[in-house]
């Protein structure tokens, strides 16, 4: 527990002095993660399988659909 | 075949894919190579114990920090794309992709965001050893992350250790041990991070020589180009040692990659590398035109290092296209011929999978797995399809072996000026040192540049091309997402560039 609590302080001491140019990369990383996961997965990036609401079996037909559907017979 | 999906759809994904890699490429040899460099300056600390380097660690810490913090998951990205823009890649990769980007992401989460708290806060509040060690441990866990993403990569390059179950379209892993430790894998991870860490040398060098020029910190300067100097020698000359390694391997395994890189359309024994050379314009595969304007080779050393034989026969686009039965080499026609017939089968031993005909789907994957080696050629209109641009990757392929040998030689020039106390005095040395900074960021793209382009059309090689990689979206969404990034990027790196001047223009406190 006294370990938990010193390894707590640790990251607390180091955030409160940090220097102004670390509080600006954080602003930066944070802003970055929110337009990547918070507006660029949700509304651009969704899987496409995923969307499709197959199950397993149903995406490798899918898949295999694409494969094979427009092959040309071979010679 | 190779129109079903819209080319230009094709176009726009692989486009988008290759500006959200190069803009991460960008940020990622500086924390390879910088990470290193700043883990040798705290152990001399650490040894030493004094205040100069001190001061020099903390100096180079801050700016491996802030190219770390904007440079952080922007890798992810290329994760978004690959479930939404190339969801038939990804199903049909299976764990062979999964597992080393879990691994990845595991090691990176555990090493790399354990230990940068340590490195950043840790200053006076954990031993000096811990400290110093962290710095390490964050070294070598930015490495670590590094290989198992290559080793998915290399993958693509030569698929080993896998085995495709048609029942499901996914690749199953075989054997982990014979996809970690390909030659291509080893070859390709060895080649990368130690040209990363050129990068991280030259940057270091770069800003120090600049200092000189300004006459500031002089002392932290001299000392700072001292270790990165010898750092960067040494992983220049290895570059060059795992460079040839690879070629060996790419010869082996994309012969195709390699004549594109030469410029070689017809075999030859005997074969010479081109030194210098300007390629014909529009020279098509089979045409009459001769592929060079200009050029010197040095003769028997493309059979050299690419069979380690100087007699050796080295094949051209032509033989790869064409065929050559004397050298053993099929034509792409009977390839394709091979891999049509095993798509067919494929879909044959579907269809009477699911009418329960074990015995007829039982022979039509016998044919199926027979011609699997070719299955990717299936999907091609024409032998010539199987090209990559010659002109892109010849240029950038040579473009990066001479910007890898100047590396060494502004090492080495680099040296002896410093060690015989020259540097400041050599200005004319100092702005070329500041200028090399993007020379070696550009050689590290174009590294990239070969690898990929040289590769085409396959992202799998032999087994699945780009154009049967993509998902089903609308060009439109593709080319909006293309837009976005672009931004996005653009912005970060803005970011980086004006916090890293601002860091540069201050100065490491005075030694």
């Amino acid at each position: 527990m006294l370990v938990l609590k010193k390894i707590f302080n640790f990251y607390i001491d180091g955030f409160k002095n940090q220097s102004k140019s670390s509080r600006k990369l954080w602003i930066i990383i944070l802003i970055k993660l929110f337009i990547m996961f918070a507006i660029l997965k949700v509304f651009f990036f969704k899987d496409f399988l995923k969307s499709k609401e197959l199950n397993e079996k149903e995406k490798s037909e899918y898949i295999i659909n694409n494969l094979t559907q427009q092959n040309d017979e071979p010679n | 075949m190779m129109n079903q999906i819209d080319l230009s759809l094709v176009d726009w994904s692989r486009a988008q894919f290759a500006l959200t890699a190069i803009y991460h490429w960008l940020f990622v040899p500086l924390t390879l190579g910088l990470s290193f460099i700043v883990a040798f300056m705290h152990t001399i600390y650490y040894r030493t114990g004094k205040k100069e380097w001190e001061a020099i660690t903390r100096f180079w810490m801050k700016l491996f920090g802030i190219n770390f913090a904007i440079g952080v998951a922007t890798g992810i990205i290329l994760e978004f794309e690959f479930g939404t823009n190339w969801s038939n890649y990804s199903w049909f990769v299976g764990d062979i992709f999964g597992a080393p980007l879990a691994i990845e992401g595991i090691m990176a989460f555990f090493l790399e965001s354990t230990f940068i708290a340590v490195m950043f806060f840790g200053w006076n509040k954990v031993s000096k050893k811990f400290h110093m060690l962290s710095s390490w441990f964050v070294a070598i866990g930015s490495n670590l992350s590094a290989l198992w993403i290559l080793v998915a990569n290399a993958w693509m390059q030569n698929p080993v250790g896998m085995h495709f179950n048609p029942e499901t379209a996914r690749n199953e892993m075989m054997n982990f041990w014979d996809i970690l430790l390909s030659p291509t894998a080893v070859h390709k991870f060895l080649h990368t991070v130690v040209s990363s860490y050129i990068v991280g040398a030259m940057f270091v060098i770069g800003i120090s020589a600049w200092y000189i020029l300004k006459g500031r910190h002089i002392v932290f300067a001299r000392k700072s180009i001292l270790i990165a100097a010898v750092f960067g020698l040494i992983a220049s000359i290895f570059v060059a040692a795992t460079g040839d390694n690879s070629a060996y391997d790419v010869a082996q395994k994309q012969p195709m990659k390699l004549a594109a890189m030469e410029g070689l359309y017809d075999g030859e024994t005997n074969a010479g590398l081109v030194a210098i050379g300007v390629l014909t314009p529009n020279k098509e595969p089979n045409d009459e035109k001769d592929p060079f304007l200009f050029s010197i080779k040095i003769p028997n050393l493309l059979s050299a290092l690419a069979e380690r034989d100087v007699n050796a026969f080295v094949p051209g686009v032509n033989d790869l296209v064409y065929g050559n039965p004397e050298q053993n080499i099929p034509a792409v026609s009977q390839r394709m011929k091979n891999g049509k017939l095993s798509i067919e089968n494929l879909r044959k031993f579907n269809e009477f999978k699911k009418e329960g005909n074990e015995i007829e789907a039982a022979k039509s994957l016998a044919i199926f797995e027979e011609n699997y080696k070719d299955f990717g050629y299936g999907y091609m209109d024409k032998p010539e399809d199987v090209v990559p641009n010659v002109p892109l990757t010849f240029y950038s392929f040579h473009l990066m072996v001479a910007l890898g040998f100047l590396f060494i030689l502004i090492f080495i020039v680099t040296l002896y000026y410093v060690y015989n106390d020259k540097l400041k005095d050599k200005k004319w040395m100092l702005r070329a040192l500041l200028w090399s900074i993007p020379l070696t960021y550009i050689a590290s793209e174009l590294g990239w540049i070969v690898a990929e382009v040289g590769r085409q059309p396959w992202t799998i090689q032999d087994i699945l091309p780009v154009s049967m990689s993509t998902s089903h979206l609308s060009t439109s969404s593709v080319m909006i997402t293309f837009a976005m990034f672009a931004i996005l990027f653009t912005v970060l790196l803005i970011a980086e560039v004006k916090i890293m001047l601002y860091q540069i223009k201050s100065g490491p406190k005075d030694l």
